[in-house]
């Protein structure tokens, strides 16, 4: 690996760009690994950092049916926060928003993580009551929150519509300034990128297709490029954790729904704060290429299919323009959509499985890019020393049985409900 | 978007109907605490045709049993639900 610094850079440019080395070897699979990690999407790719990193796991393999980064970390909508309201999920999002300040140093690539704020607006009395109710919570955790007056968010934002006719009337809002966004591909690129500087083997183009499981322990997985012996294995394939936990004979409390983003043509910059709100699912940030970003509710039912509903567009960009009407003379440039594991409480699902062996890493919902580094840093944790780290112990893939959900939103075990 | 074929008002748009769950996790009120954990919580979760309950919530309101392919949406069923001589 050759180190990113200002002097590099000029050099390389004097010589034409020619001489920058390949980032990650593209590594042949070898018969035996300490960890073989399958999915190499941002959580994976972290995990084999951290895990050769803190943990001092060397011989760490991430299998990848594709390329990396090219699943859910490819497809969000880079928001970066930690503004949750159970304490589980606090502690869990400001351990991995704490990494992120830091990342970009530690890994040696820029992943353009801007702390430019996070913004929920309230749009009545009772979400006001909501949002004071959180900031509270949240600044007893230690964690940033500033409730913000109607007057304050209008200089903030000031395309908001403010006007007495608003389609959704803005009462004031909840800021955490430390949030923001971060360039997503960027991340599975610099996480992969270090990885395999401390001999980590990045290996794409092969899918896992079965494990070889002897006397209820997982000691291999069969791929598309032959067996590969593992002394613990983790999944990260988030929107395919019910299909790859299959294989293994498990069933999962994760049911697979679509979530859809949209980005405008590039403009100028208008919009220097990341917007939501507490009465719709509605996201919209814009990226420093200068494309507006917009986000929303899942298609409601199950799909792999990775293309979204119209309907949806409509209704997000409806949302949007109610919020900010400058956005209704925007082009959209392009929709996608992504499969998500969606779990019946809303918070993931990090430990082990009922295979010795095996240990899952899923059930993210919308909010697995922003968990990206602290999900890394808790599952290498997990697969070096085996056991379950305290900020990860309550997100135990036996919660539900025990009844000891972390319900965010409040609405049982139905995923599509919330 | 698909369109649903119901088996009372014949082919709408998907957006007349809600999701409600697949088929195995409909609980039986005399269940175990432990079957009871199980069908409300563990999914199949198929890359593939999934059983599925619906309703045409903003049609005739009838609950409907679907077959439906969870990459390409195709439904190679809907009949109503529960069918004659069940539940």
């Amino acid at each position: 690996m050759k180190r990113f610094s200002a002097w590099n850079l000029l050099r390389a440019g004097l010589e034409g760009q020619k001489r920058w080395p390949r980032d990650w070897r593209d590594a042949e699979p070898k018969p035996h690994y300490d960890v073989v990690i399958i999915g190499g999407g941002g959580h994976g790719l972290a995990t084999a950092y951290y895990l050769a990193k803190t943990h001092g796991v060397r011989s760490v393999a991430v299998l990848e049916k594709a390329w990396i980064g090219g699943g859910n970390t490819g497809r969000n909508t880079t928001i970066v926060r930690s503004n949750y309201r159970q304490p589980q999920l606090q502690r869990l999002l400001e351990y991995s928003l704490k990494t992120w300040e830091t990342l970009s140093d530690e890994l040696n690539y820029n992943l353009m993580f801007s702390q430019r704020g996070a913004l929920t607006l309230g749009h009545s009395d009772a979400d006001m009551v909501k949002l004071a109710e959180k900031g509270d919570s949240l600044r007893c955790a230690g964690i940033d929150a500033r409730l913000m007056t109607r007057e304050q968010v209008a200089r903030l934002v000031p395309l908001l519509d403010m006007s007495p006719a608003a389609r959704f009337p803005v009462f004031g809002g909840m800021m955490q300034d430390r949030g923001g966004t971060a360039r997503h591909d960027a991340v599975a690129w610099g996480y992969a990128r270090a990885a395999d500087a401390l001999g980590v083997d990045v290996i794409q183009n092969c899918e896992v297709t079965g494990f070889d499981i002897q006397g209820g322990r997982a000691v291999g997985v069969r791929t598309s490029r032959g067996a590969i012996g593992a002394g613990r294995i983790g999944l990260c394939v988030a929107g395919n954790s019910g299909v790859v936990a299959g294989l293994a004979g498990l069933k999962l409390p994760i049911e697979t729904h679509l979530l859809q983003a949209f980005v405008s043509e590039p403009v100028k910059p208008m919009i220097d704060t990341v917007i939501m709100s507490q009465s719709m699912h509605c996201y919209i940030s814009q990226s420093d290429k200068g494309e507006i970003v917009l986000g929303g509710d899942p298609d409601l039912y199950p799909s792999y299919s990775q293309r979204g509903a119209p309907h949806r567009i409509e209704e997000v960009a409806a949302q949007a323009i109610g919020l900010v009407p400058a956005l209704s003379r925007l082009r959209m440039l392009r929709g996608w959509a992504g499969a998500t594991d969606m779990s019946f409480d809303g918070s993931p699902i990090i430990g082990p499985t009922p295979i010795e062996g095996l240990y899952l890493n899923g059930g993210w919902c919308y909010g697995g890019f922003k968990a990206t580094p602290g999900s890394g840093r808790l599952f290498a944790h997990q697969l070096a020393t085996g056991e379950t780290h305290e900020i990860a112990a309550p997100f135990a893939l036996d919660r539900f049985a025990r009844g000891a959900t972390i319900d965010e939103a409040g609405v049982g075990p139905q995923p599509q409900a919330r | 978007m698909m369109l649903i074929p119901c088996p009372h008002c014949g082919p709408r748009a998907q957006l007349e109907f809600t999701y409600e769950r697949t088929l195995d996790a409909i609980l039986p009120l005399d269940a175990t605490p432990e079957d009871a954990a199980r069908i409300l919580y563990e999914r199949e979760n198929p890359r593939g045709v999934s059983a599925e309950l619906w309703r045409h919530s903003f049609g005739c309101r009838a609950w409907l049993r679907l077959e439906r392919h969870t990459v390409t949406h195709d439904i190679s069923s809907a009949i109503p639900w529960p069918s004659v001589g069940e539940a």
